[in-house]
């Protein structure tokens, strides 16, 4: 039943062995050591503050939907972190391998990477920046932002939640963990038939990928219901859909891809293990097997991933733009539309990634058209923010910089995908740094969009503003890079330099390369520039705390709530009354009347199960990976065995009274009123220090409705 | 206020709700249930995808095709069973209208021993395969055929432990929302079951019989 391998095994250890363990390796053995070092360090300070418990009992356990979201977001930058080093490690391969005259060392003839280990980096860094780290980052804050939109109190299924993002870090571990014990694939993050068969490719490697690949896709999937079932059936009462918040929508659009979607993927990698582990032949190249069912089975899977995570970057912009151009969103039925028009088209177009696969020109005509359809409801959106942003009062402050950057990004990547949607030029710069290049400009645009919305959440998940000096450095430092790195990607692509080289022959290329070697150095200053942002917004928080509204011309129902979100997010629930329900609050001076008596609320209990399932599922991963069949008898059923238990255990959940609810409304309540006074006295207004300008067409900003106006309102 | 698109006067709006607004826990855990179930018919419509693609003559490598060895009467014996243990669940779900706890608990033993006997069906034809040296490395026919056929079975394999496990809290818990919740989530499931093994039947060992 079971495949022979080449390589040793045993009964007790699988194919682990001491050669796996990569001690001799020039680069990995002191990361490694700097690893555990790390490690010991974090965890001896844990113990030595004595925050064990806290941790366990405020983040390790929890259930309720922001501290899941934080933790995500946490997972997703630091992934976004290890990615952007293999990005680096690529770059510097690349600008030193160039001409048989350059230098090798650690046992590479050129360069400082065996072609092997090139492969695993160039692997490594898309399945992380895709899957680890724009996924994360994108699912934290449909969970942050989400339930506080629509005026929920936690998601549908808050223990689901949890299982999730525990899914997720499993995963994550599994691929750090495949850095140290054993190899990385070294097929490309989206694999090729056969090379990842066996025969081809007889070390771990592979096998890390493909049940990486799984976790993520089954915590994606699970976390996708979640957030469904959460925005159709948790919504506030008076929240209709006309009203729902853009980010709802595009979350709902992104989450309907994510349900349909991933499925594939677990079906497409499921094959790949069934021809490695079991010996089928479904991606062989003999005894029947097709290897472009692969393909096509990855992409069907593969492009709507990439709507999945753009679609949500698309609704972070979509409430950035309108709060600081001080207007509503242009054209909302429009935008509704154009996000669900992508979600469908998304499955029409997988073929473009493969029409040199020579699926004949009627095929590659209709995905070709298809591809272009996509551009519309894209345009639509362009346009619709352009619009927004048209006569209004724009305050261009970090959040909105990102957001702008995000836009011209947008533009490019859209621009060039136009261009590879054309068969006749997808031939010619099929599989070049072309290609490259436009995706990153793509996959850049939700980076821009995450940082800008890390700056426009962060006041309301932590109570303070993020400091804007580092904010704007860092902006500015990630777009030089971005400049210095992808516009000679381009200029490459059309020069013919071809993807993944471990060796560049032609030394024409050179300065490119060095240029953009001199880009990935600014980027790792912009790195630098985000860690100084975290520890100055840090360090001076308590000059930045904020209200409820924290920019003053915040427009959607998040900002209705005190910030931080108390851990049951509204005392009351409100009731909505308009699509930009505090925008609407606010113009009619009614946005700072509280509710008048609290009710008892229930709320779910902590548990403990998900994340020892997250651990038991990396132990199962782990198991596969070096096929170590006790273990994985023993984490499956161990896990089957969990999830009875706490399907006997059930969850009573428990109640806050009115009484303490009331208690711990008012002690928000009162700190909000004396930010509110700090503010006044130091003369920044709702806007701070940022630039507005005054328009006569419009009230002057004084004129406006200040919160004092309609406190006599009674409903 | 059009640009609010409220025409809710804001002077006597209802700003916080009084109505003491309740989520129902059912419709949303069976709602959510219900979107798994399209995941899962995803899962099964990509498995039929690689058997479309791999269920060409030259799949098989000039060895054994499912016209070899299917036997058409076997297979519609495993369909009544399953069938039936639909069936005879859906009279359990119906005892439960009446809060019937022991039509219950025999609707649902009925269910186990009819899904059983698909499956003890189903494994001793795998293992009759086996012994004609047919598994998933004969051809890339043949792991199209096993995979798709065992992924079903692997199914069924896990909703008869969920059955086992949802006797015990009928037994033990009584018809609380929980317990309610999961009956009509496994009905959702177990129904889908059959109507995938319809798909199987028809296109996998009818389908594979006559060509």
């Amino acid at each position: 039943m079971l495949v022979d391998l080449a390589g040793g095994w045993n009964p007790m250890l699988g194919r682990l062995a001491w050669s796996q363990i990569p001690y001799d390796n020039p680069i990995l053995a002191p990361l490694f050591v700097a690893v555990v070092i790390g490690a010991i360090l974090v965890l001896g300070l844990i113990t030595y503050y004595g925050k064990w418990t806290y941790l366990w009992k405020e983040w390790l356990t929890t259930v309720d939907h922001k501290k899941l979201g934080v933790m995500y977001i946490l997972i997703g930058l630091v992934m976004l972190f290890r990615g952007f080093i293999d990005g680096l490690m690529i770059r510097t391969q690349q600008a030193w391998a160039v001409g048989s005259h350059s230098s090798g060392v650690f046992g590479a003839l050129h360069g400082y990477l065996t072609p092997f280990h090139f492969g695993q980096v160039y692997s490594a860094h898309g399945v992380i920046m895709i899957l680890l780290a724009a996924t994360p980052l994108l699912v934290g804050f449909m969970n942050i932002i989400v339930p506080i939109q629509i005026g929920a109190r936690d998601m549908a299924y808050p223990y689901l939640n949890a299982l999730g993002l525990w899914l997720t870090a499993a995963a994550g571990a599994l691929i750090m963990i495949s850095l140290f014990v054993g190899d990385f694939a070294h097929n490309g993050w989206f694999g090729y038939a056969p090379i990842f068969e066996l025969q081809y490719s007889p070390g771990v490697g592979v096998d890390y990928w493909i049940w990486t690949m799984e976790l993520v896709a089954l915590g994606t999937t699970l976390g996708g219901i979640n957030i469904l079932a959460t925005i159709i059936k948790m919504r506030a009462p008076g929240m209709t859909w006309g009203r729902l918040p853009i980010f709802v929508w595009a979350t709902l659009s992104a989450n309907v891809i994510a349900l349909t979607s991933f499925p594939a993927l677990q079906v497409a990698l499921a094959l790949v293990a069934a021809d490695r582990y079991l010996g089928a032949h479904f991606f062989t190249a003999g005894l029947g097997g097709n290897l472009m069912l692969y393909t096509n089975l990855f992409w069907i899977w593969g492009h709507p991933e990439v709507y999945f995570v753009i679609l949500p970057a698309f609704g972070m912009m979509s409430e950035i733009f309108p709060t600081f151009s001080e207007k509503p969103l242009f054209g909302y039925i429009t935008m509704v539309l154009a996000s669900m028009a992508i979600a469908g088209v998304s499955w029409l177009v997988w073929l473009h990634h493969f029409f040199t696969m020579g699926a004949g020109p009627y095929v590659n005509s209709a995905f070709s058209v298809a591809t272009m359809l996509v551009g519309i409801p894209t345009g639509v959106k362009v346009f619709n923010w352009a619009f927004t942003m048209y006569r209004g009062r724009l305050t261009f402050n970090a959040a909105m910089l990102w957001a702008i950057g995000a836009l011209f990004l947008l533009l490019i990547g859209g621009l060039t995908g136009m261009m590879l949607a054309v068969p006749a030029i997808n031939y010619m710069v099929h599989n070049s740094v072309f290609v490259v290049a436009h995706f990153h400009s793509m996959l850049l645009v939700i980076v821009y969009a995450i940082f800008a919305s890390v700056i426009y959440w962060f006041p309301k998940v932590f109570g303070f503003k993020v400091d804007e000096f580092w904010a704007k450095t860092m902006f500015w430092l990630f777009s030089a890079g971005t400049a210095l790195v992808f516009v000679p990607m381009y200029m490459l692509g059309f020069m013919g330099m071809t993807r993944r080289l471990d060796y560049v022959f032609n030394t024409v290329w050179h300065p490119y390369l060095l240029v953009m070697e001199f880009g990935i150095a600014v980027y790792m200053l912009s790195v630098l520039a985000f860690f100084a942002l975290l520890y100055v917004s840090i360090r001076d928080h308590a000059k930045n705390q904020v209200g409820a509204d924290a920019w003053g011309t915040s427009r959607s129902l998040e900002w209705l709530t005190h910030s931080p979100v108390p851990f049951y997010n509204f005392a009351v629930l409100p009731h909505i009354s308009a699509r930009d329900e505090v925008a609407w609050r606010r113009d009619n001076g009614i946005d700072h009347v509280q509710p008048d008596h609290y009710e008892d609320i229930h709320m779910p209990n902590n548990t403990g199960v998900a994340i020892i399932l997250g651990g038991l599922t990396f132990v199962l991963g782990f198991a596969l990976v070096w096929r170590i069949w006790w273990l994985c008898a023993f984490s499956l059923l161990a896990i089957i065995a969990l999830v009875i238990y706490r399907s006997f255990k059930g969850d009573p959940g428990y109640i806050i009274t009115a009484a303490e609810l009331e208690e711990m409304e008012k002690e928000a309540i009162r700190r909000e009123a004396q930010v509110g006074k700090q503010r006044h006295q130091a003369g920044g207004g709702v806007l701070g220090e940022a630039i507005a300008y005054e328009r006569s067409d419009l009230p002057p900003l004084a004129s406006r409705p200040s919160s004092s106006v309609g406190l006599d309102h009674r409903s | 206020m059009s640009s609010h698109a409220s025409n809710v006067d804001p002077k006597t709006a209802e700003l916080w709700d009084k109505s003491h607004y309740q989520h129902d826990v059912i419709s949303t855990r069976t709602f959510g249930y219900f979107m798994y179930l399209l995941s899962d018919g995803m899962l099964f419509a990509t498995l039929f995808a690689a058997y479309g693609v791999l269920s060409y003559q030259h799949s098989y490598f000039g060895g054994p095709t499912p016209a070899d060895f299917v036997k058409p009467w076997y297979t519609f014996a495993q369909t009544m069973a399953l069938f039936l243990s639909v069936l005879t669940y859906g009279l359990g779900m119906n005892a439960l209208k009446h809060k019937n706890k022991s039509g219950v608990i025999n609707g649902l033993l009925a269910a186990f021993v009819l899904g059983a006997l698909f499956l003890a069906l189903d494994i001793h034809d795998m293992t009759h395969l086996a012994s004609l040296g047919i598994t998933v490395a004969t051809s890339g026919g043949m792991s199209a055929f096993i995979i798709l056929t065992q992924v079903h079975a692997t199914h069924i394999f896990f909703g008869l432990i969920w059955i086992l496990v949802m006797m015990a809290q009928v037994l033990t818990k009584g018809f609380t929302t929980d317990v309610v919740g999961r009956l009509l989530t496994l009905r959702m499931f177990w129904h889908l079951q059959a109507i995938i093994w319809v798909f199987v039947y028809v296109f996998v060992y009818l389908w594979g019989y006559m060509s």
